[in-house]
């Protein structure tokens, strides 16, 4: 047989394997010991020495060119095979994954964390305190002697005569001047409580309270701070007002109002200088030092910034409400 | 407190609107709360006169009128009113008339008889809830006229919330000062002239506690009519600021103290026996109010008294026995200066709290007495007749409040506001503010009037300063500081981590009130003492709560109720323990509380569905338990609890100290609690779990590491927990770790036994591990698991 027609017929055997053991004959007929082309090159001893150099070089190209057929088909199965066993592989990925729950803190705490966030970066420490208090750090200590109309407006839930709820988170304030003394920067939120249920007021909710206290400390930085905050807080350039008010712990005292985008002024915090009284029963020299404080109700921040209408709502953890803030 | 816009504006009249003037008053810290129109809308009610009035023919309680309302032909109008008489002049709604609620007046029919128009009542025309009878207008009221021309409705009441320093502000004169203050203006005060005495009847004064009434003044008005009718326009003024006329003496004391800021009291002064004291009441004293009630006073309130009796408590309420009535005929007159302290806080202990009270407790100007008692004696002569004895005036000097002198320095103010206004600016400001002024080389030497009691030291002034010149003025200026960092303590767990992890488990954060029922409470821990408030909301938010449970209990109940299968909550905060050695007798702990009900997770379409167990909530724990960085440390002990199933509940121990529970809570109370199902709970004192240990590296080991299973048969009541423990103290060498990975019970192992699969890693940290050092170690293992705990190797 003519190479030629040898490598014709190795490479349509070769296309017509269709599995790696039948290319693998194809191989063994073609290639092997006793192959064709083997085979073949034994006959080269019958031929003269002129003539040995071509044939046998002749002989080498069809093997190559065989092996390579057989080469590029096998690569060929084999990714045949690989598509094959993916294809039965397939599943169906629009099916949901295997979810585990994942909850949310309570909006409130989100809103104190963001505030601890914002006061935190300027070097603001967050203090807690107790929740039963006495009279001295609730009431007292904040220039709110036994008998003050304050007292009366504070609808709070005694326990003796000298033990309460807390009606603020001020007391933070006290508890923490009477061991440290300035420079102090802290913001102390928490739960705090009065005797108060209806629409607008629930008989506990949040405060945080802040106070800055050191050498040069005045009014336009309790404005330039807490307009920082208000506006960094909303993430909107909203207009701040700041309206005189009355604190038996600040004076000058203020009322911060945000105008809504109805346009009505809507109070969010209270602040003021530290009074010096104030100062002078925890030991701090109020001659050198100045400071400021200010607390403002969570809830009522936190109704503003997400829309939540009823107060209400913030305790009687609904998930269906709570999931809301996740 | 209340007032009329036009009121106001007869005494000063700024060139602001309504909305103008309110926010003006807002901004300098007497804050407007409402502006309310005097009336609600209506029309066409004018002034008529009654000229004819007969009983209707068909209708017993009816009557016709004949009403002239100022047209060519009187009106027939039919009403019911009881006063309805010949020659009353009425307010008249004629045809086509609306009153507020829409109502329209028609030509009508009533019994067959015409009627065309209404005669108004105030509760018809919305002035206030009179419906006893219909307005009776003075004779003098011009008929035809515009009756809310007539009566000037169109007012408004403004609604000031004081501060409790601005008890100057409690009368309309201290409101028309400070807006004559913020617009330059002066105020036209009311002429108030010394009205002479026509008789010398007059009753001693004796002041037998000089501290608390330095001042008191008392004056006999002798026949006087009560039965006297107080005139429209008072009537009007009390009514736009949201009081009551009663009779013409209690109307004059009413009105001064509006207009005044000054409260007064009026005696039956034939009710007295002699002097007038004004004392300390003897402690069980009783008085009856003017309101029926007795009380038992302390001897801490001052009363007026007669020689014989104990007649009102002072500056807060009057007493029955000694009160003007209609019949009455000599009165006598009080007017004096309490002390702030000798009052403040004492209505609010018998529950009262009165216009006078709210005024003493706050604060009078001192040298007030003797106007208020001439324009009430004026007043009272206009309206009731009647003759004035002289004012008798007891005072003492040395408790009178003493004119207030206050520093300013100019450094201090510009220290406190952050500003500096100029000296001139700041002058001007106190003398408007009626301050009397030096300047000083410092400063200002301030005097101040009585009238601003409230004004004592130099923050005071400041404040009065800063006020006047607008905060809005004052610049907003970032704090400077010196940076210092915050201390943050990498060995101490934030809260928000903890709970954090457990979001990221599933839960929601919950909030829940510190005060819970005391039912349920008393349920689950039944020997647990509670703080209790005395006066709660409501029973059920009477108790402070001493754990979380309860809370997290009414909110998984509550969502169950509300069709929530799947329900996972965390909350952190205070329990309140009674105890005697803390600091306000109870210890109020910061813990961390979760609770899991329903399924485990949501129904999935592989995993399907199951409900959560006990080892879900105990790998919450578990989890949190790590992050302290000392898991070893915890170890959880079957342990009873009475809120939990006596065989799903386990104590956490940490170094041998309970410092938590995780458990279902017992069956029993489920229904109890409005639970649906089984419910689980843990809770965890947060001092027990924040502190972390820090870590302190070691190098890994690059040697294959080893792994033995063992499979061991032991009793079944026998607790894992131990075993594992006892494989953890024998101290295998190079043990790394320990894995119980399989539980079997069943065919095969012998009833009362189970068997257990756990898996020992081996690893050396600098070495292969020898084969022999392999089976040693094992070796070791399993004979101390059979001579402990009699285990043996399952074939």
């Amino acid at each position: 047989m003519e190479l030629n027609d040898i490598v014709a017929q190795a490479e349509s055997a070769i296309a017509a394997a269709t599995t790696p053991q039948e290319l693998d004959a194809v191989r063994v007929e073609y290639m092997g010991k006793k192959g064709l082309l083997t085979e073949q090159l034994k006959s080269l001893g019958k031929l003269s020495a002129e003539e040995r150099p071509a044939a046998g070089q002749a002989i080498n190209v069809a093997k190559q060119q065989v092996q390579q057929a057989i080469n590029a088909r096998n690569e060929a199965l084999k990714q045949a095979q690989l598509a094959e066993k993916l294809a039965a592989e397939r599943i169906d990925v629009t099916l949901p994954g295997r979810r585990s729950a994942v909850g949310g803190f309570h909006p409130v705490t989100q809103t104190i964390q963001r505030i601890e966030q914002f006061f935190g970066d300027l070097g603001f420490r967050v203090v807690e305190g107790p929740e039963v208090e006495d009279d001295f750090h609730n009431f007292d200590a904040l220039n709110i002697p036994a008998n003050h109309p304050a007292r009366a407006d504070h609808d709070t839930f005694y326990f003796t005569p000298t033990t309460m709820l807390r009606t603020q988170t001020s007391g933070v304030q006290i508890r923490t001047m009477e061991t440290e003394q300035p420079p102090l920067r802290i913001i102390s939120p928490g739960r705090v409580y009065r005797n108060d249920y209806d629409q607008t007021h629930t008989p506990m909710f949040h405060q945080v309270e802040g106070l800055m206290v050191d050498t040069d400390v005045s009014f336009t930085q309790l404005k330039g701070i807490l307009e920082d905050f208000l506006v960094n807080f909303f993430e909107e350039s909203l207009e701040v007002r700041f309206r005189p008010s009355y604190f038996p712990f600040t004076e000058p005292s203020a009322e911060v109002d945000v105008r809504r985008k109805d346009g009505q002024w809507l109070e969010v915090l209270g602040c003021g200088m530290v009074h010096p009284k104030v100062l002078q029963a925890v030991g701090i020299d109020s001659e050198k030092y100045t400071g400021f404080a200010f607390g403002m109700g969570v809830e009522r921040l936190t109704m503003l910034r997400y829309g939540v209408n009823d107060l209400r709502a913030f305790f009687e953890n609904d998930v269906r409400f709570l999931k809301q803030f996740n | 407190m209340k007032f009329s816009e036009k009121w106001l504006r007869s005494w000063v009249n700024p060139a602001l609107d309504q909305i103008g003037l309110a926010e003006q008053l807002s901004m300098a810290g007497l804050e407007v709360d409402d502006v309310a129109p005097v009336a609600p809308a209506f029309n066409n009610v004018v002034v008529g006169e009654v000229i004819k009035c007969w009983q209707h023919p068909d209708a017993d309680k009816l009557q016709v009128t004949e009403v002239d309302i100022g047209a060519d032909e009187p009106a027939t109008i039919v009403c019911g009113a009881p006063n309805c008489r010949t020659g009353l002049k009425v307010a008249v709604a004629t045809i086509g008339a609306v009153l507020p609620g829409d109502f329209k007046i028609k030509k009508a029919k009533l019994r067959g008889q015409p009627s065309n128009g209404m005669l108004c009542s105030n509760a018809e025309l919305g002035l206030n809830d009179d419906h006893d009878g219909i307005i009776e207008l003075p004779a003098d009221a011009p008929v035809g006229m515009d009756y809310r021309e007539y009566l000037e409705l169109n007012d408004a009441t403004f609604d000031v919330d004081l501060t409790p320093n601005r008890a100057d502000c409690l009368g309309l004169r201290g409101i028309a000062r400070e807006v004559g203050v913020l617009n330059r203006l002066t105020v036209n005060e009311p002429e108030i002239a010394a009205v002479a005495a026509t008789h010398d009847g007059q009753r001693a004064i004796v002041l037998d506690a000089p501290a608390a009434c330095p001042r008191y003044l008392g004056r006999v008005v002798r026949n006087v009519d009560v039965t006297a009718a107080t005139p429209l326009w008072l009537r009007e003024r009390l009514r736009r600021s949201g009081i009551r006329a009663i009779d013409p003496v209690v109307d004059v004391t009413n009105y001064v103290l509006l207009e005044l800021g000054h409260p007064m009291h009026a005696f039956d002064n034939d009710k007295l026996q002699g002097s007038v004291h004004v004392r300390m009441a003897q402690q069980g004293e009783k008085l009856t109010l003017l309101d029926g009630n007795e009380v038992t006073l302390d001897g801490d309130i001052l009363v007026i008294a007669d020689e014989q009796q104990a007649l009102a408590m002072a500056g807060i309420f009057g007493g029955e026995g000694s009160g003007v009535t209609t019949s009455s005929r000599d009165i006598f007159l009080e007017s004096a200066f309490f002390a702030p302290d000798a009052i403040a806080g004492r209505a609010r202990r018998f529950g009262l709290h009165t216009d006078a009270s709210h005024r003493y407790e706050r604060g009078v100007d001192p040298e007030l007495q003797r106007t208020a008692m001439e324009r009430a004696t004026q007043l009272i002569l206009e309206i009731c007749g009647g003759e004035a004895g002289p004012i008798v005036e007891a005072k003492d000097e040395r408790h009178l409040p003493q004119p207030t002198h206050v520093q300013l320095r100019a450094a201090r103010l510009s220290k406190v506001l952050g500003i500096t206004i100029a000296d001139t600016e700041v002058s001007e400001i106190l003398e408007r503010l009626g301050f009397n002024v030096t300047v000083t080389e410092q400063g200002w030497d301030v005097i101040v009037p009585t009238f601003r009691f409230d004004i004592a030291i130099e923050e005071d002034l400041i404040e009065e300063v800063a006020r006047v010149y607008g905060y809005h003025r004052i610049e907003a200026a970032a704090p400077a500081a010196s940076l210092r960092m915050v201390p943050r303590k990498e060995a101490q767990l934030p809260v928000s981590k903890l709970k954090q992890l457990l979001i990221d488990r599933g839960y929601q954060e919950a909030i829940t009130y510190s005060f819970v029922d005391p039912k349920h409470q008393a349920l689950l821990f039944d020997d647990a003492a509670a703080l209790t408030l005395p006066f709660p909301i409501s029973v059920e938010m009477s108790s402070m709560r001493v754990s979380l449970w309860p809370g997290l209990i009414g909110a998984v109940a509550h969502n169950q109720k509300r069709q929530q299968q799947s329900l996972a909550f965390v909350e952190t905060g205070l329990r309140f323990l009674p105890q005697d050695k803390a600091e306000n007798g109870v210890a109020q702990q910061p813990m961390i509380a979760g609770i899991r009900a329903g399924k485990a997770h949501t129904e999935h379409w592989q995993e399907g569905e199951r409900a959560v167990d006990f080892y879900d909530i105990k790998g919450d724990v578990e989890a949190l338990l790590a992050r302290t960085g000392e898991a070893h440390a915890f170890t959880f002990t079957a342990d009873s609890h009475p809120a939990l199933h006596p065989g799903q509940s386990a104590g956490i121990f940490k170094n041998g100290k309970c410092v938590g529970h995780v458990g279902a809570i017992h069956p029993q109370f489920e229904k109890k609690l409005g639970l649906n199902g089984r419910t689980f709970v843990f809770e965890l004192e947060l001092a027990a779990i924040q502190p972390k240990v820090l870590p302190q590296a070691r190098a890994i080991s690059r040697f294959p590491s080893i792994r033995r299973d063992l499979a061991i048969v032991v009793p079944t009541q026998l607790a894992a927990g131990e075993i594992l423990k006892a494989i953890e103290n024998i101290g295998v060498n190079h043990l790394v770790d320990l894995n119980l990975f399989d539980v079997y019970e069943g065919a095969g192992v012998a009833d009362g036994y189970r068997s257990l699969a756990l898996s020992l890693t081996l690893q050396h940290p600098e070495r292969t591990l020898e084969d022999h050092e392999i089976n040693t170690a094992v070796k070791a293992v399993v004979e101390m698991l059979t001579n402990e705990f009699g285990a043996t190797l399952r074939e």
